[in-house]
């Protein structure tokens, strides 16, 4: 067994009804350690409501050598962005 | 005896400074850099909640005085805080140990204190205890992780604890400002919390692994200010020098 903790990536709400933002990364021994971790490093000035941590180990990424067939066929596809329409004004902000 | 009233707040106050200043020694030399961060957390709490204690202290005082003048100007023998926070902070597993006992007892007096007749005190009472539920939840799961880990830290925390285990005591003695305080209903009777710290104790060592030790052999002397150990002094030098050094310094 190794000796360092396992690094945790941290995702942390803002406010309720945003979403969970990736905010950084941390050593824990275990998930509850590393939620109390959280909460002393990333959540001092009232950052928060809600932490959700997770081994980085756990988490499955998309290689950068691969960003040419993944990403770049979408650049010519402006149809897909819904920049064609008028929005009426009574509609507010997009 | 000067006012009751004033030597329990002074007893609030100055075990929330003194445990607070032996915490922030650990600033930049924690073992990890999340325990760091923790730490100065806490030291931050507490050194806050001494500002709300020791600011009612000398308003009740009445003398002139305030938060700074007290926590700063008075020597080791008028302070009123229990041995325990005193105690140097040793090693990580030491000081988590000593946090754990304090903020055991500290969370218990504080969810009494919140139904206080003086409702200064209550108020401080009610926004301290959010602090210390999160110092306890933190401490003891630390005494657990450490009692219940390996060969070498389990040894750690057993001689820690069997270190820190004689000042235990002191933090369920009632004396005459406390006789005073329960008359009056301000503060609870520190024996009626006894039982409920013992039981939480025995739940948390059994889970680390832990022996608590026999006897109920207990140092005092640090609350009544009779007789503090010989290491309050030492860290007055240090938390006290440029008032010491500068009297009346201003930036």
């Amino acid at each position: 067994m190794s000796s360092e903790w396992p690094l945790w990536e941290v995702f942390v709400r803002g406010q309720h009804g945003l979403s969970h933002r990736h905010v950084g990364s941390l050593h824990a021994a275990d998930a509850e350690a590393a939620i109390r971790n959280a909460r002393d490093v990333y959540t001092r000035r009232n950052e928060g409501v809600s932490i959700w941590v997770v081994e980085a180990s756990a988490i499955a990424a998309s290689s950068p050598e691969e960003k040419g067939p993944l990403y770049e066929p979408a650049n010519d596809k402006v149809y897909r962005h819904p920049t064609f329409y008028d929005i009426p004004d009574d509609v507010g902000a997009m | 005896m000067s006012d009751p009233l004033f030597e329990f707040l002074c007893r609030m106050g100055d075990n929330a400074l003194v445990l607070g200043h032996r915490v922030s020694e650990w600033c930049g030399v924690a073992p990890a850099l999340e325990e760091d961060i923790a730490l100065a957390n806490t030291a931050l709490d507490l050194v806050g909640q001494a500002t709300l204690w020791l600011d009612l202290a000398a308003e009740v005082e009445g003398a002139g005085r305030d938060a700074d003048a007290l926590a700063f100007r008075r020597d080791v023998w008028d302070f009123r805080n229990l041995l325990l926070v005193e105690q140097p902070n040793g090693d990580f597993g030491q000081t988590m140990m000593r946090q754990f006992l304090f903020d055991a007892w500290h969370r218990a007096y504080l969810a009494a204190l919140t139904d206080s007749s003086d409702t200064r005190i209550a108020a401080i009472a009610e926004k301290s205890l959010k602090e210390v539920t999160y110092h306890l939840d933190r401490s003891a799961e630390t005494v657990i992780g450490l009692g219940d880990g390996t060969e070498e830290s389990h040894r750690r925390m057993q001689t820690a604890l069997d270190r820190l285990f004689p000042f235990v005591g002191e933090m369920f003695v009632t004396d005459e400002v406390d006789a005073a305080m329960i008359t009056a209903c301000i503060a609870p009777d520190p024996r009626s919390l006894r039982a409920g710290f013992d039981s939480y104790l025995a739940e948390v060592l059994a889970e680390a692994k832990l022996i608590q030790p026999s006897g109920d052999f207990s140092h005092k002397g640090g609350k009544s200010g009779a007789r503090h150990s010989e290491h309050l002094g030492h860290m007055l030098t240090q938390m006290q020098w440029l008032q010491r050094a500068y009297p009346d310094a201003t930036w």
